[in-house]
């Protein structure tokens, strides 16, 4: 349906201000900010392309297993993540401040924004449905281990959960542990394991 | 404020819904809402603490039965009629006033690439820390009505500072254009048996990111 269209269903119905399903409801408020050139139509296709094609967690796999296999930059990214990150050439929106903590056999770091959605657009993208929403929000802070276990992660009790709410503007990205019998690796064949579930901290990494 | 958006701890929300394979936007609207959101913002009537803030606004019940973006969508028209951008009746009848300018956007295509370089929220100024790495802190009993990033479940409890981030602007008067009251974020780490009591591992912890007026000294 176009905005005229959409306009037309909504004085189909006069009582309702704005139209109740979202498609109809986003296309009327285009349709509107494009009619008083608030906004241009191509800088929305070019906005919609970026976060689409271009940036996503393959940016992040990369910065973990470059991690992997340099020791060095491994530092670098603990120390100064968000210098160490740009060096790949990533950073940028939602990634300005950038935390890495890293995950190793007894200490489990895992990501979550309780108040709302915040995560490193940068290295992961936008986030999944399941990251912005109530249960996972709700649960990670008091009961980080059974919502792991929803993931199907179950953690022995010796190990210590680290959980990072993104109350400020850092954005935070975990250091997966490398998986056992990948030495034979190479970096594009360890980035190409990395998820960006084990990134959030609600995966490990298998190989 | 004390709003649903403040959910660290509640129960009843239900299982984590996993979408194997998700896509980025589900459909066409979900970009857009997405966009027409970065796109409005270049022309700098609200910052990112007003938008947050905006969402937060959003009456409970809708804030839970909403999708992402359906609340995205709603927080703009918020912000579009409380700026003046857009008035509620060209909202409502969906096309510009009669006889109303027309501007030019602010947001090109050519654009979109500089907009994705980000904009810092540290601050370069010399503003003192009044706390340092491993001091034990408190966080403030406070429930202010407006918009603040300190949420219900650790408010009054003791942590200990792990660093500090430096210094960034201050949501809780930003979003209410009250200035930026540059201070410095900690990381402070919480024992998550202080937070949620015996039921909780005491091996584990909860970190959070908090501002100086948010804390202190325990």
């Amino acid at each position: 349906m176009d905005a005229r269209a959409a306009r037309e269903h909504e004085h189909d119905h006069a009582h309702q201000a704005v139209p109740s399903d979202p498609a109809l409801r986003v296309k009327a408020l285009e349709s509107l900010l494009v009619e008083k050139g608030l906004v241009d139509r191509a800088a929305l296709d070019a906005l919609i392309d970026t976060y689409q094609h271009k940036i996503g967690p393959r940016n992040g796999a990369r910065v973990v297993a470059r991690a992997w296999v340099d020791p060095a930059y491994k530092r670098r990214l603990l120390a100064n993540a968000t210098a160490a990150i740009a060096e790949l050439g990533y950073g940028g929106s939602q990634g300005e401040h950038m935390v890495v903590v890293e995950n190793g056999p007894q200490v489990h770091n895992v990501v979550v924004c309780t108040l709302c959605s915040c995560y490193p657009w940068s290295v992961l993208g936008l986030p999944p449905v399941w990251y912005k929403s109530a249960p996972y929000r709700s649960r990670a802070v008091i009961d980080p281990r059974g919502v792991l276990r929803e993931f199907g992660l179950d953690l022995p009790e010796e190990v210590e959960v680290r959980v990072w709410d993104s109350t400020a503007e850092l954005r935070y990205l975990v250091l997966p542990e490398r998986p056992p019998g990948t030495e034979s690796l190479s970096e594009d064949e360890l980035a190409a394991l990395v998820t960006r579930d084990s990134m959030v901290g609600v995966a490990k990494v298998s190989a | 404020m004390n709003g649903v958006h403040d959910m660290g701890g509640m129960h009843g929300m239900g299982p984590i819904e996993y979408e194997k394979d998700e896509p980025v936007f589900h459909a066409r609207w979900e970009g857009l809402a997405f966009a027409l959101n970065r796109a409005m913002g270049v022309w700098a009537k609200w910052n990112l603490d007003a938008s947050r803030h905006g969402i937060e606004r959003l009456p409970p019940a809708e804030y839970l039965r909403m999708s992402y973006y359906e609340k995205w969508t709603a927080r703009l028209e918020l912000l579009l009629v409380e700026s003046g951008l857009v008035t509620a009746e060209e909202l409502a009848a969906g096309m510009p006033a009669p006889g109303s300018p027309k501007a030019l956007p602010a947001l090109t295509a050519e654009k979109v690439p500089a907009l994705g370089k980000g904009r810092p929220a540290s601050r370069d100024v010399p503003v003192a820390p009044r706390f340092h790495a491993g001091q034990s802190v408190r966080a403030l009993n406070m429930h202010p009505a407006g918009h603040t990033r300190l949420p219900r479940y650790a408010r009054g409890k003791q942590g200990t500072v792990d660093r500090d981030h430096g210094v960034f602007v201050f949501p809780d008067t930003n979003a209410r254009f009250l200035g930026e009251k540059p201070q410095h974020v900690y990381s402070v780490r919480f024992a998550a048996c202080e937070l949620w009591g015996g039921q909780a591992s005491p091996r584990d912890s909860v970190y959070l990111d908090l501002w100086d007026d948010y804390l202190e000294p325990a």
